[in-house]
């Protein structure tokens, strides 16, 4: 047994409300540079839908992730190490810009300083490619909301593959429709096909949180990356000729911040916090012969953070042991494991993917609430998700290789929370035959209540962090080496005040926002150290040391 | 043999250029490779336009991979050993001319349609450097002039040249640090027009995106599938009693970083 730590994420799709909030902020803290501007590390898929880029789960044409060989090993799905050598001159499978979309921005100044005329000046498209005119023909969300679905939804790789299995038909027409939306970041996968598609070998996984990262420095821009990962999660900087991903906000989670798209969701619909697993048995757990068979399988990978040979385990690897707690509240360890109302996103991509996501259950309240139920009553809940059988089949392709068993018991779930606590809310006596339905304890249930429906930022977000003895390594303080105290415990240098090497700003930045969150007032000279840092004054109050001293006129004398 | 005269051309080009050529090669290599690592790369066009490339890259690429090779068995082995082996001149020149002459056809053209499609391809156009058309102008040269080397030799009927007589020794002399200057100074016009765009060709090659050939990934058949780095350096080291494959450490064997 190996324990590794993994940052894991889960989503509750129930809670999004599809707004691009963690999009937008995404791509504001990480691409939006030149040669990213058609790169979304963060965004929203409407389902069914193409998703981004389009049909990206079509992996007959894309050719993404791991698939089994004759002998029942574990290849990549493009194709071998020589195969890749040989088809690098002209990578074989590699989405084009039409595949995305030619990002454009707008000819705003012809607003201003066309001359007057009998027309209104217009704003044209420009491309950000070519910088000519350009016609609008696709975007990153261009079927949001169902937009276009009437005529493009049979595009959507999983209504083929619902279509052609089962044969009912998903229908786009209005009344009979649904919709749900997918928040996609990388999966941080245990087994990740990009990291083994890389001639250079310049994808790796970080040791401590298993953050998976393009070292820019060693990618030679092969591309084979993007081909490799099946969630085209991995993108081609056209400027800088460099692949490049979601970094999991490492640099934020480090201090024990969460990732942007987290700390930005307005539906508050993401957890981030510590799986600990077992590496040595990712291979074969990766190779499993059974594709349904692989979300248990790498639930299997997943260690109980409270089992005492674990600990040890971890212990002896030097997982530390704030580390250890951490996982022990970890809200995705709950989420995944012990309520097991989360999911992997195509586990049968066998790259034992790290975001996971709570299947939504508001298609089927939706449509029963539409139809003149009460949408809430237990039996009315657990009758529908069995009956409405087209989105559990559409969720199952998505999350557990096509079981739609499982997806039925998850939802069975979540709907004997609702009803559970419904019950609890309108004071009526608590129903616990609810609870035993779904295989659960009330308690559990009402745990799973809190943690999912109250939601706190605290339980939300259980982010260990990063080790102090290394925080030499860490990005930013490279160059302070005996920075010993710490995230906020640096009031004491040993020659007092202002003595020694400065404290890096993103540590000083922390403690300040920290402060104003948590109290009435501004940060203080006391929290700066009698020092003003401008990055940190937001303009309320007036900090000690801000102005110089006023002398009040009676001093005049001194 | 002719009695022959050295000019001081000759010795600046033969004697004296090489020197500075491998001068600026190995000093702008190191350079580059420790300032520049992340401008190293490939700078791919795939993403705008990937038709024309799917055809030309590895036409071009193969192509020049040949032709690399022809160059090294025509440079760098002796005729007296391949004479040893029983392998007779005209043997080996039919061979090198047909070898030659398809890797060299083949090249040139990949690189004709590489630059037709960078020069009618708007986006591929709008990404294309000063820096890449430079060279680009060298890179052709010295194909175009190499592939002449070849056609001409096919016209001159009996009276071939052989080059592996004058440029061959040269250049191996060349490493030896004694230049026979008088035996490049032999060859044909053709021969050394193209020797020079060779040298100038290596003169840019640390400055411009041909670096990406010296980072051919070959140890991608060697290493394992998934590649774990540490931000702590010490730690993997201590805890674990031996460093198995797949689990080293930023700084030691397929990642290495300086």
């Amino acid at each position: 047994m190996r324990v590794m730590a993994q940052m894991g994420m889960v989503m509750n799709l129930d809670k999004c409300i599809g707004c691009h909030t963690c999009s937008v902020t995404c791509k504001q803290a990480w691409t939006n540079r030149a040669g990213t501007e058609y790169v979304w590390f963060n965004n929203v898929e409407t389902r069914p839908g193409q998703g981004y880029p389009r049909r990206y789960e079509d992996q007959e044409t894309w050719k993404g992730g791991w698939t089994l060989s004759k002998s029942g090993r574990l290849k990549l799905k493009a194709g071998g190490r020589v195969k890749k050598l040989f088809g690098i001159f002209a990578s074989p499978v590699q989405p084009e810009l039409k595949d995305y979309y030619e990002p454009w921005t707008y000819d705003y100044k012809t607003l201003i300083d066309a001359p007057a005329g009998d027309d209104f000046p217009v704003a044209r498209p420009k491309s950000l490619i070519t910088g000519k005119d350009m016609d609008i023909a696709w975007s990153a969300n261009w079927d949001d909301n169902l937009g276009g679905v009437a005529e493009l939804g049979h595009l959507d790789p999983i209504v083929e593959k619902v279509r052609r299995e089962s044969n009912e038909k998903i229908q786009f027409e209005f009344e009979k429709t649904f919709m749900f939306y997918l928040p996609r970041i990388c999966e941080h996968c245990l087994n990740p096909s990009c990291m083994a598609s890389c001639p250079s070998g310049a994808i790796y996984k970080r040791v401590e949180d298993g953050i998976v990262l393009v070292d820019q420095d060693k990618c030679r821009g092969w591309r084979q990356c993007v081909t490799g990962c099946p969630y085209k999660k991995i993108y081609f900087n056209h400027k800088t000729g460099k692949a490049e991903k979601c970094t999991m906000c490492y640099p934020r989670v480090e201090i024990g911040l969460p990732t942007v798209c987290s700390e930005t969701c307005v539906g508050r619909l993401r957890y981030l916090g510590l799986f600990l697993y077992d590496a040595d048995k990712v291979g074969a757990a990766a190779a499993t012969e059974n594709e349904t068979d692989l979300y248990e399988k790498q639930l299997e990978l997943i260690l109980d953070p409270f089992d005492p040979a674990v600990i040890a385990e971890a212990r002896r690897q030097g997982i530390a042991e704030d580390w250890l707690d951490a996982a022990r509240r970890s809200p995705v360890y709950k989420l995944a494991k012990v309520y097991k109302v989360a999911l992997p996103l195509h586990p049968e991509y066998r790259t034992m993917p790290m975001v996971w996501y709570v299947p939504p259950l508001s298609p089927v309240v939706d449509l029963l609430r539409e139809q003149g139920h009460d949408a809430e009553a237990a039996g009315t809940l657990f009758g529908a998700i069995e009956e409405l059988r087209i989105p559990v089949e559409y969720l199952a392709e998505l999350f557990t290789a096509g079981d739609s068993a499982k997806i039925t018991e998850v939802l069975r779930k979540l709907a004997a929370m609702r009803s559970y606590m419904r019950g609890v809310a309108l004071g009526q006596e608590p129903d616990a035959s609810i609870a035993h339905a779904v295989g659960m304890e009330e308690e559990t249930l009402y745990e799973m209540y809190r943690l999912m429906a109250i939601a706190k930022y605290e339980d939300r977000y259980v982010i260990p962090t990063a080790h102090r003895e290394q925080a030499h390594d860490l990005e930013e303080m490279g160059c302070s080496l005996d920075f010993e105290d710490g995230v906020g415990m640096y009031e004491n240098s040993p020659f007092g005040e202002a003595s020694g090497t400065p404290t890096p700003v993103a540590i000083e930045t922390f403690n300040a926002l920290r402060d104003r969150q948590t109290s009435e007032s501004a940060p203080s000279a006391e929290t700066l150290r009698g020092r003003v840092n401008l990055l940190n004054w937001d303009g309320t109050g007036a900090p000690d040391g801000l102005f110089p001293a006023k002398h009040d006129g009676r001093g005049g004398e001194s | 043999m002719p009695e022959q005269v050295i000019t001081a051309w000759d010795v600046i080009w033969w004697g004296v250029f090489p020197y500075i050529m491998l001068a600026i090669l190995v000093g702008g290599l190191i350079w580059r490779h420790k300032y520049d690592q992340f401008g190293w790369t490939t700078r791919s066009s795939q993403l705008y336009e990937s038709k024309l490339l799917r055809i030309a890259s590895p036409l071009f690429h193969f192509g020049i991979l040949a032709v690399i090779v022809g160059h090294v068995v025509g440079l760098i082995i002796p005729k007296a050993w391949t004479d040893a082996v029983g392998v007779s001149q005209d043997f080996y020149h039919v061979n090198a001319l047909l070898v030659g002459g398809i890797a060299g056809v083949g090249t040139l053209g990949g690189a004709a349609l590489l630059i037709y499609r960078r020069r009618t391809s708007g986006p591929v156009f709008a990404a294309t450097t000063k820096n890449d058309k430079m060279m680009y102008v060298v890179l052709v040269a010295a194909i175009v002039f190499g592939l002449a080397t070849t056609v001409l030799s096919v016209f001159e009927a009996d009276h071939t040249h052989n080059y592996r007589e004058t440029v061959s020794p040269w250049f191996r002399s060349i490493f030896l640090l004694q230049p026979d200057v008088a035996s490049m100074a032999q060859a044909p016009l053709s021969f050394q027009i193209h020797t020079v765009v060779g040298m100038m060709l290596f003169v840019i090659w640390p400055f411009t995106r041909l670096v990406h050939a010296l980072t051919a990934p070959i140890h991608y058949l060697f290493r394992p599938y998934i590649v774990y780095r540490s931000r702590d350096k010490q730690r993997a080291a201590v805890t674990s009693a031996k460093v198995r494959r797949g689990w080293s450490d930023v700084g030691t064997g397929d990642n290495a970083k300086e």
